[in-house]
């Protein structure tokens, strides 16, 4: 063998195989949506019920001063439209998770952990896979909405890309962390309870928060550091042009965090390590 | 092409070692693994080692610890204690090192059923940092090889049981890996299906000089020929040539020998219970 292939050997992986790693799991995330068509159309009709039914009853109840970064009166379903797309990436991240739980009980998870890429890079990577899906989705929802009169400005339908790339990651990574706590697919329904509805009813989706201040000063509070309030602030200001830094910060940390949470959780001295093998073998 | 200059984009391997070569470095080694769910010891003591290019036998019941064996060695689960090695490269310290050498083929089906064939073998290669182009032609090489070319863009919920094994295997084969983990391949299929996954794996054995560690209940699967590891309760009983072990024990035939080690009473020519 020559001294070439050995220095190869040991010099780990090439950037151009990461590239392929990467490629290869966002691929295989989008193929698997593809087929399952209900995904996509549930993913749709969530946000757009709220914004057909829910919207539409609640425009003469709540009424909506002029905030940032709004610069004029707005119809309840333009507030609400940020808060919807959020949802969106929200659902998603919860249910890539879901699939890495039944990946875990079906045997896939273990195709994915024997690649001898590094742990924390096959779960970034499969982070970003759950993140373009949900991209997929928001977008959709977006070309929908445009059609009921929820029209930004066009520049801010690039803008608010990487707003959804980031707030996309963090609520992945935050599904993610959840995924590595769950033994079983059966008690998945639970977390959804107790995740997705409490983060989604108190935030800033339904109801800017100064109204909230005014009914119940301790659920203001509660929203102010729901992590998914600044995922939609982030999303709203981005969808109109501007930035809203504390909201960005707050999202990038969150994001951290929750990452390094699940790679933590799934190292292998870890997180799995507690449970036994799967389907009972030994 | 060969097995060793297809690494053009993958691992490079250690050289191959002619078979029985004593100063070869084992495909893999176990030292002194022990490992616990709790208060339950699965795995007490556990060493042996699968030289490269040979048959090893990983004989036990169900429950004797077989599958967490199998997900140390693969790094699902972190050693406890003890030490493996994959071509001398120990799993903890050098992972990544250790995993591209190796192929696992799971007790339980790790196939994506709606995807096809070709899909699952890409995103494979895929894993293992295998470029686009390469993958395609490793995999139509190696569906060619199993016979399934005519199924490569069937979904993989239609193939057969047997078929769906000979892909898994196919597919641990895909990034070219020098020792073969199988776990319970058999399961679930037909004796032909059986007779043709074992004799494609011994034949994997001989012709590309993989080590090859077969997990088993089954005593009609060992050969004459192999090397026998019998693990029973999280402990090896018994490691080396099939007939030294039945020499060994004082009996006829693996069965017996089988027996005798665990004082288990089983059938002659049944499957162990």
């Amino acid at each position: 063998m020559s001294s070439v292939t050995v220095n190869r050997h040991h010099s780990g992986f090439s950037l151009g195989q990461y590239v392929t790693c990467l490629n290869g799991i966002v691929w295989r995330e989008a193929l698997r949506f593809v087929h399952q068509r209900e995904r996509f159309v549930s993913a749709l009709v969530r946000p757009l019920v709220w914004l057909f039914i829910f919207a539409a009853g609640f425009r003469q109840v709540l009424g909506i001063s002029i905030i940032p970064p709004y610069e004029t009166y707005i119809l309840y379903e333009v507030y609400i439209a940020p808060g919807l797309m959020a949802m969106i990436q929200l659902f998603n991240g919860m249910q890539s998770s879901l699939s890495m739980v039944y990946d875990r009980e079906m045997g896939n998870m273990r195709t994915l952990l024997v690649s001898p890429l590094p742990r924390w890079y096959l779960l970034f990577c499969k982070l970003v896979a759950g993140t373009a899906v949900s991209l997929l989705q928001v977008y959709a929802f977006l070309l929908i909405a445009w059609f009921w009169d929820i029209a930004p400005p066009p520049i801010g339908y690039l803008t608010v890309l990487p707003a959804l790339v980031v707030s996309g990651l963090m609520l992945g990574a935050l599904g993610m962390l959840i995924s590595s706590g769950i033994k079983q697919l059966e008690n998945f329904a639970g977390v959804m309870n107790f995740v997705i509805f409490p983060m989604f009813f108190a935030s800033s989706a339904l109801y800017p928060l100064w109204r909230v201040q005014e009914g119940s000063p301790l659920l203001y509070y509660v929203c102010l550091f729901n992590p998914f309030t600044h995922a939609v602030e982030l999303i709203r200001f981005a969808l109109y042009g501007q930035m809203n830094w504390i909201s960005l910060a707050v999202v990038v940390c969150c994001t951290t965090a929750f990452m390094i949470g699940a790679i933590y959780a799934y190292d292998p001295s870890r997180g799995l390590v507690r449970r036994g093998p799967a389907g009972g073998e030994a | 092409m060969t097995a060793i200059d297809a690494h053009s984009t993958g691992p490079a391997p250690p050289a191959p070692r002619p078979r029985g070569d004593p100063a070869a470095t084992p495909a893999l080694s176990i030292e002194g693994i022990s490992h616990s769910y709790g208060t339950r010891r699965a795995l007490i003591d556990v060493s042996f080692a699968v030289a490269p290019a040979s048959f090893t036998a990983l004989l036990g019941l169900n429950g004797a610890g077989k599958s967490t064996l199998f997900a140390l060695i693969t790094r699902l689960f972190g050693t406890q204690a003890g030490r493996i090695g994959i071509f001398g490269h120990d799993i903890s310290l050098a992972p990544g090192e250790a995993l591209r050498l190796l192929g696992v083929v799971f007790q339980s089906r790790t196939l994506d059923l709606d995807l096809s064939v070709t899909q699952n073998l890409l995103y494979h290669a895929a894993l293992h940092g295998i470029a686009k182009r390469e993958a395609r032609l490793r995999s139509d090489e190696v569906l060619t090889r199993i016979a399934l070319a005519d199924r490569a863009g069937s979904k993989v919920r239609d193939l057969s049981g047997g078929q769906m094994r000979r892909l898994e295997i196919a597919r641990a084969l895909l990034h070219r890996p020098r020792l073969l983990l199988l776990d319970e391949a058999t399961v679930g299929l037909d004796v032909k299906a059986r007779a043709d996954i074992l004799g494609h794996v011994r034949q994997l054995v001989i012709e590309q000089d993989i080590g090859v560690l077969w997990a088993t209940h089954l005593f009609d699967e060992i050969a004459p020929g192999d090397d026998l590891v019998v693990l029973h309760q999280g402990r090896v009983l018994a490691h080396g040539p099939v007939d030294n072990i039945i020499a060994d024990a004082g009996a006829r035939d693996i069965n017996s020998a089988f027996m005798r080690l665990t004082g288990a009473a089983v059938d002659p020519g049944s499957p162990a219970p």
